[in-house]
């Protein structure tokens, strides 16, 4: 069976970090065509800040998720402070004191995020936020498990599908958040919480492929 | 439009360094948290906490309704944005005296997620937090699901009670139904003339059409329920009183409050003209109008429009919202 270490692999959050940063322009670009502009500046500005303490520190994949969703909470506001901030505690706490991540435990911690998102916010699924991309990337991944795949290939199907969830907010009508002002105005942009989300989760897939891969040779 | 600004990006910033300077004698900074306004005397011993929170760009609202017999803490958040759940935590720990702390706040996406994490984080600090969501806005949805309705204005009328209730040494629960009672007796609505626009970004943030007003506009340009021609100030005010009147129900012989608020850029005088109408259409409906508030209350940072609240009175209403208050905004 397939694992990686908990131990060390916080650099899979710098990663992310990295690509967040990477994107600020982009995001805010896309987030300006329906929303107030700053979803780039304040994803990277809370990034940037919980790579800064977990750089240089070894940390576990549960204590650097853990110190991101701390400083998102904290340090960010408005919606997306609170909704990556519960997805990254929640999922810190759901991988907390294990020593490998196997698919099952993987599959746990995304839903475990989702729950946690779920429990504070009111979106569903269609209504063009960053679950369009996060469901069906966890659904893509426990069915390709279910389909007895490989931990490596779920996460080959997870990024797909966070891809092409996000895509499909493209074609969505806003139905909560800043962007619900527009109505039907919001269709033929992307949602900018679920383009971050997809990038997200494909450092998060690519790193653990790596680990995988490394592990198993 | 020319702008006091020295940073786009550090307006709220620069707005907190000047409120503590000009308020020195009854509000503080947090010493734990620069994004959290204290009343100078909390936590007061055996007092309810009361807090509440919120974007930036509303001033006076929110911070400028710390004081006493007010609110005690208030987090501040960017402009029209949340503040975060840490923020909302430390306001309700700036003013926690052991009896438990009440948030006042208003319905928004961002609002009801921090304050939902502020919660679970103050219980495991072992301080509870009971919350009072405001949901006046008569256009932000329909009367059947009131409990998707946008807070506005009436917050300032749940706040006035809920501290004055606060401040008698109420219980937690005693506070709660209190404030919860205050809001539940409040409509208001919101008529949008031009938009407003954040520093930051450097144009409006919609747009409303010359010769054209937009009805039940929200606090940060939420749409309203139909854009109209412009009409006189006459007709503006007996409209907004009859959406606020209508959905509010109330009988004959009614006795009310009212609070007419600017959004921003404009002028008084527009205000008291906006006044004479919306009082006579009270009047004419056979309800007593015990006190009138005209002024910049809750306002949209440059948002060219006003808004009506009408808040319906009981004794204890009434009782509560004479209580004498002391807070920066000197309007109450």
């Amino acid at each position: 069976m397939q694992t990686f270490a908990n131990a060390s692999a916080g650099d899979i959050v710098l990663d992310m970090a990295d690509e967040i940063v990477k994107n600020r322009g982009y995001l805010s670009d896309i987030d300006g065509k329906i929303g107030d502009g700053d979803h780039g500046v304040n994803m990277a500005k809370g990034f940037t800040m919980a790579a800064e303490r977990i750089r240089g520190n070894d940390m576990s994949l549960a204590a650097a998720l853990d110190t991101l969703g701390t400083v998102l909470l904290t340090e960010i506001g408005g919606s997306m402070g609170p909704l990556y901030g519960v997805l990254f505690m929640q999922c810190a706490e759901t991988i907390e004191g294990k020593d490998e991540i196997d698919a099952k435990l993987f599959a746990a911690m995304l839903a475990s995020g989702l729950d946690g998102i779920q429990s504070i916010g009111s979106a569903q699924v269609g209504d063009k936020t960053l679950l369009d991309a996060l469901v069906p990337a966890l659904a893509a991944f426990n069915g390709a498990l279910a389909d007895g795949k490989s931990f490596s290939e779920a996460l080959d199907a997870l990024v797909v599908a966070a891809e092409k969830g996000r895509d499909s907010t493209k074609e969505m009508t806003a139905r909560v958040g800043r962007a619900s002002r527009l109505g039907e105005r919001s269709i033929g942009v992307l949602d900018a919480g679920a383009t971050s989300c997809a990038l997200i989760l494909k450092v998060l897939a690519t790193d653990a492929k790596e680990k995988l891969a490394a592990a198993g040779s | 439009m020319q702008r006091f600004v020295n940073d786009p990006d550090e307006v709220v910033e620069d707005t907190l360094k000047g409120f503590v300077k000009a308020h020195a004698d009854i509000v503080r900074l947090s010493e734990e948290n620069s994004r959290v306004i204290v009343a100078k005397d909390a936590p007061v011993d055996g007092k309810v906490g009361v807090i509440t929170g919120g974007g930036s760009g509303h001033e006076p609202a929110f911070l400028g309704y710390t004081g006493q017999n007010l609110l005690d803490a208030v987090a501040v958040g960017e402009l029209f944005s949340s503040p975060t759940a840490k923020s909302f935590l430390d306001a309700a720990k700036a003013c926690n005296s052991g009896k438990g702390v009440v948030c006042l706040y208003g319905n928004y996406a961002g609002d009801n997620m921090n304050v939902k994490m502020a919660i679970k984080l103050a219980a495991k600090e072992g301080i509870e937090i009971a919350t009072v969501v405001a949901n006046d806005d008569v256009c932000s949805a329909a009367p059947d699901e009131r409990e998707k309705r946008r807070g506005v204005a009436g917050e300032i009328f749940m706040w006035k009670c809920g501290g004055a209730k606060a401040a008698e040494g109420a219980s937690l629960e005693e506070v709660r139904e209190t404030a919860q009672k205050a809001i539940d007796s409040c409509r208001s609505v919101g008529v949008g003339l031009a938009p407003c626009t954040l520093p930051a970004v450097g144009h409006p943030n919609f747009s409303i059409e010359p010769d054209t007003m937009e009805v039940g506009i929200g606090h940060h340009g939420e749409p309203g329920v139909r854009v109209e021609p412009l009409k006189t100030a006459a007709e503006v005010g007996k409209e907004m009183a009859n959406i606020v009147l209508d959905d509010h129900g109330l009988e004959e012989g009614a006795e009310v409050a009212v609070l007419i608020s600017g959004l921003g850029a404009t002028p008084l005088d527009e205000l008291y003209i906006l006044n004479d109408a919306i009082s006579e259409e009270i009047a004419a409906r056979g309800i007593t109008i015990h006190k009138t508030y005209v002024g910049n209350y809750f306002t949209s940072l440059d948002m060219v429009g006003a808004t009506l609240t009408v808040m319906a009175l009981d004794d204890e209403m009434k009782r509560l919202l004479d209580v004498d208050v002391r807070c920066p905004a000197r309007l109450l």
